[in-house]
Formats: C-alpha cells, structure tokens, sequence
C-alpha cells in the first residue's frame, strides 16, 4: 500500500464528486502529496542524525531530541493526508452500496417479469455501474459529511502542529537540561530555514484544501435549498 | 517513509522508488493534457520530462546528496556546522528545482479540466437532442477539440501562468544565490562558532555545470512558451483576417496592413 494506490482508490470515487471536489483531489496530490514524496522527506531525511548538542555526555542527544521532537513533521503529514483522504471512501462504500441493491432489484424484477432478454439485462447492469448517481437524497448527506469530516481533520492535525512546535517556525538552536544531559546545553538543529519553508508550504496547501472544502459544503447547501 | 532514523549519513543517495513512482505518476497525469497541445506545447512536454525531471532525479539528486553530511567547517566546536549550512543554503536547489517543475507543470492542468468541462457540456447536448448513441458518446471522449473560442483562451492564459512561474523561480533562485557559480569555501561567524570559521561545499564544480545546465534548459523551457503564445496569437489574428468578410475588426486590420 502506498500513495498510488491510494490515488487509485480515490480516483475511482471521484466520479461522483463535484468539479470543487475534483480541483481538490488534485490540490492534494499533486501540492501536499507529491511535494511531501519528492521533497519534503528528503528535508527531513537527516532530522535525527543530524541533531547536535554541544556535550559529549551519552543519550543526552537522544533524549533532547526526543523532548523537542515528539512526532515528525513528515509523520504528521503523512497522517493527516490519509485522514484526509479516507472520508472519500464514505462516499464511494455508499455509491457501491447503492449499486449492489439496485442490481438486485433490477434481477429480481426480470426474473419476475421473464421477458428481458439476457443481452438487454447485461445493458442494464452495465448502465448501472457506469452511470453517474445525482447528489440528491442519503448520497448528499453522505457527501455532506464526508466534508465536515475532512475539514475536522485538516483543521485539527493542522492546530496540531502548530501546538507541539509552538507556531510553524522551526528555531536553529534549542536549549535543554533534561537528564542525563549534565547542565543547560544547546542543541542545533538541522535545516531550519528548510524546514520553516516547508512547514509554512504545507500549512498554505492544508489552508488551500479546507477553503476548497468549504466552499464545496457551501455550494452542496445553496444547491439543495434551491431544490 | 524515513522511520528508522540511524540511516546512514546521506539518505537521499540510496535508490528510492518511491519519488520515481511519483515523478512518473505525476508524468501519467501530464501527459495527458499532450493530446490537446499545439506541436510546440508536445516538444516543450519532452523537454521538460526528458532535460528536467530525468535530469533532476537521475543525476542531480546524486550530486546534492551528501550535501549537508560533506558540507565541512574548520572548526570542532559541535553545532556550528548546522548553523553555517543553514546560514548560506536556507533552500536546497534540488527542493527549489522540484518545485518549480511541479509548479510549472500544474497550468496544463487547467486546459484538462477545461476540455473535460467541453466534454461534459457536448454529451450533455448530444443526449438533450436524442443522440444518446453510445458510439457517439465514446467519440466525444476520443475526438481532439480544436484551440478555439474560450479553450484558448485557457490555453494562452495556463502558458502565461508557465512563463510567470519558471521566470520567478529563476528570480529567486538569482536572489538566493547571487550568480550561479557554486563557491568552495564560505566563511562563517554565526552563534556557536567560536570565530570565522572557514567552511567547506561539496562538489562545487558538480554543482555549478548542473545548476548552470538546468537553467539553461529552464530557458529554452521559456523560449519553447513565449514562441508557442506567438504561435497562438498569430493563428487567431490570421483566423480573423480570413474571416475579415464578417468581422469588421478583420476589415480594420486588413486595411491597416493594406495602407502599407
């Protein structure tokens, strides 16, 4: 299991999707994910490695790094862009359960009437499953919450971050004492003029994604009061 | 994912499939905009896939790779040579590069949500006046729209987009790194370097023929966009000259160009 694949499983949903929902899957893959893969990780790559405190005592590296960094950028990304992504899938488990029960109707239905032919049923199924479901009725409160449940998530691994690193600026020298590190020393960090480039792309991009949600949920809403 | 954090000091030399599979997923998605592109648009495609992100990530990312864990300043003192890198690279030219391919890119994307828009409304029509045949519905999918009317000027307006971006990528890469020459040797004072230390860069002359090679590309790049928009313009305005019969803005330019 990996991006792609989930690209693929999320493609398929989109069909049912609105244009909004369709400039979002993009935003996503091609802004968070792809930059995330390509270039973010490689930033990061180094993260721990790369940690220095000015001692020499043993495990103090360790344990302020762990003090300062207690999950990794790139983790939470990555976390927070399969959150993201898997209220789609609402949506598409929906869309098959929909399909699946139609199938049904439609055979028992032939079966009763025993006039269809089997070419003109084999139509029908295949009608069935190409056809593209109108967002109206149990598929539009689907969708509805497929969206605020995206935009829970966006907004809560993005407050997150900004809670455990203090803001989305990455400092080039913290201080610590915690044991066994032998008074207060300072401990640098690597790339943070890279990483604050970074963190503030992303937080752009999530900030991108959830005004695009929004207005989806908006346009969904306006669509169903006009009806 | 970068899980185990005892990799050895230069992890982005090892063979990672992951950002291949992306590139080329990314390549998927691009490339199928190709069908709707003038001839120039199809060479500029080439051009980008084969001199830029080929380059960038079979040769370039090698190059760069140990550009931190290479990186050497003449002193002991721990957390200095942190700070310096920081100090003369706040961005790699390998992330800049890769965003700026990715940002160049994204504009050919509108022109296929364009087409895909064209598409939806002509089936929409096909069936309204009863043609719901489906071999009729599969060659709306197949047949090649012409760059006319609102699709150029979605067209015209992505490659303006295209210009702007790789210009101002070269901009800040010039303000960044004031010329292109990669520097041997830094001298650094920042906090906790005892003095000016004396640093050391990597592969200096690697770096500088492949910066140097990649914005050349990066300007043929733009070359191939500003001769594609005069492509374009000229094919419209000859468009109305022929048509000058119906137009009077034809009849006004033919007649200028008759005053000659």
């Amino acid at each position: 299991m990996s991006w792609p694949a989930l690209y693929n499983q999320l493609v398929g949903a989109n069909r049912h999707s609105t244009s909004l929902g369709k400039i979002w899957l993009s935003v996503l893959f091609i802004f968070r994910v792809m930059v995330l893969v390509v270039a973010a990780e490689s930033v990061w790559g180094d993260e721990q490695s790369d940690f220095t405190c000015n001692t020499l005592q043993p495990g103090c590296e360790n344990v302020c790094y762990d003090q300062f960094f207690p999950v990794s950028h790139i983790r939470l990304w990555c976390l927070q862009l399969v959150f993201v992504s898997t209220p789609t899938l609402m949506v598409a488990m929906y869309v098959a359960y929909r399909n699946h029960r139609d199938k049904k109707r439609l055979l028992q239905g032939s079966g009763r009437a025993g006039f269809l032919s089997n070419k003109g049923q084999d139509g029908e199924l295949e009608t069935l499953k190409k056809r593209r479901l109108p967002i109206a009725g149990a598929l539009w409160w689907t969708y509805a919450c497929s969206l605020v449940f995206r935009l829970l998530f966006e907004g809560g691994f993005m407050y997150a971050l900004y809670a455990v690193y203090d803001g989305f600026q990455m400092p080039r020298l913290v201080q610590c004492d915690q044991w066994p590190c032998p008074n207060l020393v300072d401990c640098f960090i690597s790339r943070p003029t890279e990483k604050t480039i970074f963190t503030v792309f992303m937080a752009t991009a999530s900030s991108i994604c959830m005004v695009l949600n929004m207005a989806e949920l908006a346009y969904l809403v306006a669509k169903a009061i006009t009806r | 994912m970068y899980c185990d954090s005892s990799d050895p000091p230069d992890p982005p030399k090892k063979q990672d499939p992951e950002p291949k599979m992306n590139w080329a997923s990314f390549y998927a998605v691009i490339s199928g905009v190709n069908r709707h592109s003038t001839g120039i648009g199809r060479i500029w495609l080439s051009v980008l896939f084969i001199f830029r992100i080929l380059v960038l990530v079979v040769a370039a990312e090698s190059v760069w790779g140990d550009e931190k864990s290479g990186f050497t300043c003449n002193t002991q003192q721990p957390g200095c040579n942190s700070v310096c890198y920081d100090h003369f690279f706040p961005i790699s030219h390998i992330r800049l590069w890769a965003l700026q391919l990715i940002l160049v890119s994204t504009p050919a994307l509108l022109v296929a949500m364009h087409v895909a828009h064209r598409r939806h409304v002509d089936k929409r029509l096909y069936k309204l006046s009863g043609r719901s045949n489906p071999k009729d519905l599969e060659q709306i999918k197949t047949q090649k729209m012409k760059i006319t009317g609102a699709l150029w000027w979605t067209y015209v307006i992505s490659l303006v987009f295209r210009i702007i971006f790789e210009v101002t990528f070269m901009y800040v890469f010039y303000m960044i790194y004031p010329g292109y020459k990669m520097i041997r040797l830094v001298k650094c004072d920042s906090y906790p370097c005892p003095n000016t230390v004396d640093c050391f860069v990597s592969r200096p002359t690697e770096k500088t023929v492949f910066t140097v090679f990649m914005l050349a590309v990066s300007g043929v790049c733009i070359l191939l966009n500003i001769a594609e928009v005069v492509f374009l313009v000229g094919k419209a305005c000859s468009k109305h000259l022929n048509n000058a019969g119906d137009s009077t803005m034809g009849a006004w330019i033919q007649q200028k160009l008759c005053s000659y």
